[in-house]
C-alpha cells in the first residue's frame, strides 16, 4: 500500500518533469517575450509594401502554407509572422487561405507539417528556420507540383529540383549601415575624451566587440559588415568577436557581452537572436562604464533604452510579397532570391537617443549610396586579408563544402548573396579576433 | 470503536478498497477521462473564450484528419510505446531507469552511423544489424548503472540520469562530426536519394514496419513479464528484495539482466526514431519520450496493451496541439496544459480504484 503511493508519487513527480522537459525544448521563452518589441521592429516594414501591381492569377484561391519555428513570442518568427500576413494583404490573398504551423522542430515534424500542408490544398509553402531544410527538400522531391521554400537555407541551387527555393535578404547591408551609427558614437566618444586607455589596443584602435552565434558564413559576413560599417567613419578600430554557439542563448549573450567589455570594448555588436547582450551593456552602462549595444532582429530601446544605438532588422514582407504574387500567377518563384535596400528589404531600427549627432543624414547618405550602387559593403579596397588586399576569393556552389568553385570578387568588390541567396562571405579580415573558434 | 475516541474521528477517512471488479474499474479511468476533459474545456471557455468542444473537434481532425495524420499519430504513438515497453521491465522491479532518454539517442546514434558508413549493404541486412547494434548499444548504456547497482547499490535513480547527459553530449559530437552540410549543425536527412538504411514501405505505408515491430515488442513483453520464470523473479525483486533473496533469486543477477533488457529495447527505440522516422539524428531525437514513457509504463502498470493505449492518447494529444495551435490560435502550452489536467486526472482515478473516503457518520454504522 505504501508503495502504491510512492510510485503515485514517483508518477507525478515524472509528470511535472515531463512538464518541464516540454518546456525546454518548446523554442519560445518568456524572454522573448520580453524582447518582442517586434511591432516596432517591424514598423519600418510598413510603407514598403507595395500595392497589388502585377497580379495576375486569382489570389483568393491560393492557398499558401508557413511552417514556423516558434510563434509570435520569439522576435525572429514574430517577423516572419508579420511579413506574410502584410504580404497576404498586399497581393490579395485572404487571411484565412494561409495556413500556419507553429512552433514545428526541425526534425521529421517538418516534413510532416510539409506534406499536411500540401493535403490541405497549399500550392506552395515556406519554412523559416535553417534546419528545415532537408525536411523540406524531401517533401519537394515527393510533391513536384508544389512549390516549397526553406528561408535562409542553401541547398536548393544544387539540388536540382524545379519547386524548391532559397531566400534571403542582404541583412550585411542594414549591419554595415548600422556600423556606421557605430562609428559615429565612437568619434563622438574619442573627440569628447571620454574613453580611458583600457579602451584603446596597443596600436592606438578603440576596441569593439561582436556577440556571433555560430563561425558560419552568415555570421562572418554580418560581422565584417558591421566593422566595415565602423571603420568607414571611424578608421582606429579593432574588434573582437565571441562565438555563444546557440542562436538564442540569454545567459550566454548576456555573458560574452560582459566578457567583451571587461576587456575594453566600447560598442557591442550582436548576430544572435536574445536580449541578453543589450541588457548586460545598458547595466553596465549604468554602472558608469562606457558601453553601448546595436542589436539584432527587434528594436532593442525597450531592454536597453539608453546603451541601444540601433538594430538591423529584416523586412520579410518585401521577399513574401514577391514569391506570393508568383504563386499567384502560377510563375516558378526564383530559386535563390536576396535583395536589401534596393527593394528596403532590410532597415535599422529607430535609432536611440544616445546616437550622436549627425548620425541619421550619415546613415541616409549610406543607404542612398547602397541604393543606387556608389557603394559596396565588401568593397576590397576597404580591408585587407594577412596584410593583403583581396583580388580573388572562390566560393562553394556545388555542395563540397569547398570554397573553390566561382569567382566572387570582381569590380573591386565582393559580391555577397549575388551567386546564391545564403551569405558566403568567409574571409577571417584586418583587425577583427575571434576569440573563441570552434 | 468507543464514544470518546468518536469524538476525534476525523471527518473523511481514507480506506483501502479490495479487489475491484475490472468493469467499474474500467469504468473510473473512462469517467476520470471525461471528467478531465469537461474542466479542461471549462478552462479553454473561461481562458480563451472558445468552444472546448470546436477546440476537441479541431483536436481530433489535426490527430486522424487524414490517413496521413494518423498514420503520423501512430508513429508517435508507437515510438512512445516502444519506450515504455523498454521502461516497463525495468521499473517493475523498481528499478528506477530514468536513463532512456540516453539509450534512445546512443542506439539512434548508433543507427545513424550505421546508415552512414554501411550504406552500400542491401535494405534488408542493414536493418538486421542496425537493429542488432541500437539494441546492443541501449544495453551497453543502460549495463553500466545496471553493475554498479547491482555491485555497489549506488543510486540507479541519479546514475542514469547523469547518462543521459553524456548521451546528450556525445550525440552533439556526432552531430557535428556527421553535419550536413558543413558548419550547419545539423545532419540532415541522411541517404536522401538512396534511402540506404530507412524502413521500407510494406503495404503502401511507410510506417507499417514501425507497427510490427513495436506490436511484436509489446506482445513479447507481456508474455516475458507475465508467463516467464525471468518475469516472476522480476516481480518478486521488486516487491522486497529480501524475500527474492530468501527465495534463492540472485538479486544482482536480475537487475543486471532487466537492464540490459530494457536498455536494448530503449536502444531499438533509438532505431526506430532514427532508421523509422526522422532519417537524421540530432540531440532533439529522443525528445523527452525517455521521461513521458516513464507516466506511461506506471499508468499501464507495466501492461503492453495498456501502455498501446495510453502511448495513443498522448500521441493524439501531441498531434492535436498543433492543429489548434494552427486553427484555434492556442499555442502549444495549452495543449500542454491539457495533457497535464488529463494526466492528473487518470492518476485520481488509480487512487479512487485502491481506497475510497469514508465520511464520519459512514464510518460510525460501519463500526
Amino acid at each position: 500500500m505504501k508503495k502504491k503511493i510512492i510510485s503515485m508519487a514517483l508518477a507525478a513527480i515524472t509528470a511535472f518533469s515531463l512538464a518541464a522537459c516540454s518546456g525546454d525544448t518548446a523554442p519560445t521563452t518568456p524572454a522573448g517575450t520580453d524582447a518582442g518589441d517586434g511591432e516596432q521592429a517591424t514598423e519600418a516594414g510598413t510603407e514598403a509594401v507595395t500595392p497589388a501591381e502585377g497580379v495576375t492569377g486569382d489570389a483568393s484561391e491560393v492557398k499558401i502554407g508557413v511552417i514556423l519555428v516558434g510563434d509570435e513570442n520569439e522576435g525572429y518568427t514574430y517577423a516572419h509572422i508579420d511579413g506574410v500576413k502584410k504580404a497576404a494583404e498586399a497581393v490579395g490573398i485572404p487571411a484565412d487561405n494561409i495556413l500556419w504551423k507553429y512552433s514545428i522542430p526541425e526534425d521529421e515534424s517538418c516534413y510532416d507539417a510539409a506534406i499536411d500542408l500540401v493535403d490541405q490544398g497549399c500550392t506552395a509553402v515556406f519554412s523559416n528556420s535553417y534546419g528545415h531544410q532537408s525536411f523540406m527538400q524531401k517533401a519537394a522531391e515527393e510533391e513536384p507540383d508544389v512549390q516549397f521554400v526553406s528561408m535562409t537555407g542553401d541547398t536548393a541551387a544544387m539540388s536540382g529540383l524545379d519547386n524548391f527555393s532559397n531566400a534571403f535578404t542582404n541583412i550585411y547591408e542594414a549591419r554595415y549601415v548600422s556600423g556606421i551609427v557605430a562609428g559615429m558614437k565612437i568619434a563622438e566618444l574619442v573627440d569628447a575624451g571620454e574613453l580611458s586607455d583600457a579602451n584603446f589596443d596597443a596600436d592606438g584602435n578603440v576596441k569593439i566587440g561582436y556577440v556571433g552565434a555560430y563561425p558560419y558564413a552568415e555570421v562572418v559576413s554580418g560581422y565584417t559588415a558591421f566593422y566595415l560599417g565602423v571603420k568607414s567613419v571611424y578608421d582606429k578600430v579593432s574588434m573582437e568577436v565571441i562565438y555563444t554557439n546557440s542562436w538564442f542563448d540569454i545567459a550566454a549573450e548576456g555573458e560574452a557581452a560582459n566578457s567583451l567589455m571587461a576587456d575594453g570594448c566600447v560598442v557591442i555588436g550582436q548576430h544572435a537572436d536574445s536580449t541578453g547582450a543589450p541588457t548586460a551593456v545598458q547595466s553596465a552602462l549604468d554602472s558608469g562604464k562606457v558601453a553601448y549595444s546595436v542589436g539584432y532582429n527587434v528594436d532593442m530601446l525597450g531592454v536597453a533604452p539608453t546603451a541601444a544605438l540601433t538594430s538591423a532588422t529584416n523586412n520579410w514582407s518585401v521577399y513574401y510579397t514577391e514569391a506570393f504574387k508568383d504563386v499567384v500567377n502560377g510563375e516558378k518563384i526564383p530559386t535563390d532570391w536576396a535583395k536589401g535596400y534596393t527593394e528596403d528589404a532590410v532597415a535599422i531600427t529607430t535609432l536611440g537617443e544616445s546616437c550622436a549627432a549627425g548620425t541619421q543624414e550619415k546613415v541616409d547618405e549610406a543607404i542612398a549610396a547602397i541604393k543606387d550602387g556608389s557603394l559596396h559593403v565588401f568593397d576590397t579596397d576597404t580591408f585587407t586579408v594577412d596584410g593583403a588586399k583581396v583580388d580573388s576569393a572562390l566560393v562553394d556552389m556545388d555542395g563540397d563544402f569547398e570554397n573553390d568553385d566561382e569567382e566572387a570578387v570582381s569590380d573591386g568588390y565582393f559580391h555577397e548573396s549575388e551567386l546564391r541567396a545564403a551569405p558566403s562571405f568567409y574571409l577571417r579580415i584586418d583587425g577583427i579576433t575571434e576569440l573563441t573558434a570552434e | 470503536m468507543s464514544d470518546n475516541s468518536a469524538v476525534k474521528d476525523p471527518f473523511i477517512r481514507v480506506v483501502k478498497r479490495g479487489d475491484m471488479k475490472s468493469g467499474p474499474k474500467i469504468c473510473i479511468r473512462i469517467g476520470s477521462v471525461v471528467v478531465s476533459l469537461i474542466v479542461c474545456g471549462i478552462l479553454i471557455n473561461v481562458i480563451t473564450g472558445l468552444n472546448p468542444v470546436a477546440v476537441y473537434v479541431t483536436m481530433f481532425k489535426g490527430a486522424f484528419g487524414s490517413t496521413r495524420r494518423s498514420f503520423a499519430t501512430i508513429r508517435e504513438m508507437m515510438m512512445l510505446a516502444c519506450v515504455a515497453i523498454g521502461l516497463a521491465p525495468a521499473f517493475k522491479m523498481k528499478f528506477w531507469n530514468i536513463g532512456a532518454e540516453g539509450q534512445i539517442l546512443i542506439g539512434g546514434i548508433v543507427s545513424a552511423g550505421c546508415m552512414i558508413n554501411l550504406n552500400m549493404l542491401p535494405t534488408f541486412p542493414l536493418l538486421i544489424i542496425m537493429f542488432a547494434t541500437s539494441a546492443a548499444a541501449g544495453a551497453l548504456w543502460a549495463l553500466l548503472p545496471a553493475v554498479f547497482k547491482a555491485k555497489w547499490n549506488t543510486n540507479e535513480t541519479l546514475f542514469t540520469l547523469m547518462m543521459n547527459y553524456v548521451a546528450i553530449q556525445l550525440t552533439s559530437f556526432f552531430v557535428s562530426k556527421w553535419e550536413n552540410p558543413k558548419g550547419s549543425n545539423t545532419v540532415g536527412i541522411i541517404n536522401s536519394n538512396t534511402q540506404a538504411g530507412w524502413f521500407p514501405e510494406i503495404f503502401g505505408q511507410k510506417y507499417t514496419l514501425n507497427i510490427i515491430l513495436v506490436v511484436t515488442l509489446a506482445i513479447l513483453m507481456w508474455v516475458y513479464l507475465k508467463y516467464t520464470k525471468h518475469g516472476y523473479e522480476i516481480a518478486v525483486v521488486g516487491d522486497s528484495e529480501n524475500t527474492a533473496r530468501y527465495a534463492g533469486i540472485s538479486v544482482s543477477k536480475v537487475i543486471i539482466r532487466t537492464m540490459l533488457l530494457s536498455g536494448a529495447v530503449c536502444g531499438i527505440a533509438g532505431f526506430l526514431a532514427v532508421s523509422g522516422a526522422s532519417h537524421t539524428i540530432s540531440t532533439s531525437t529522443a525528445g523527452g519520450r525517455g521521461f513521458t514513457a516513464i507516466i506511461v509504463a506506471w499508468l499501464a502498470k507495466f501492461n503492453s496493451f495498456y501502455m498501446l493505449l495510453i502511448a495513443l492518447l498522448l500521441a493524439f494529444l501531441g498531434s492535436g496541439a498543433t492543429e489548434i495551435a494552427s486553427k484555434c490560435k492556442l499555442n502549444d502550452y495549452a495543449s500542454d496544459m491539457i495533457i497535464g489536467i488529463i494526466l492528473f486526472f487518470i492518476l485520481a482515478s488509480e487512487f479512487f480504484i485502491n481506497y475510497r473516503l469514508v465520511f464520519r457518520k459512514h464510518a460510525k454504522e460501519e463500526a
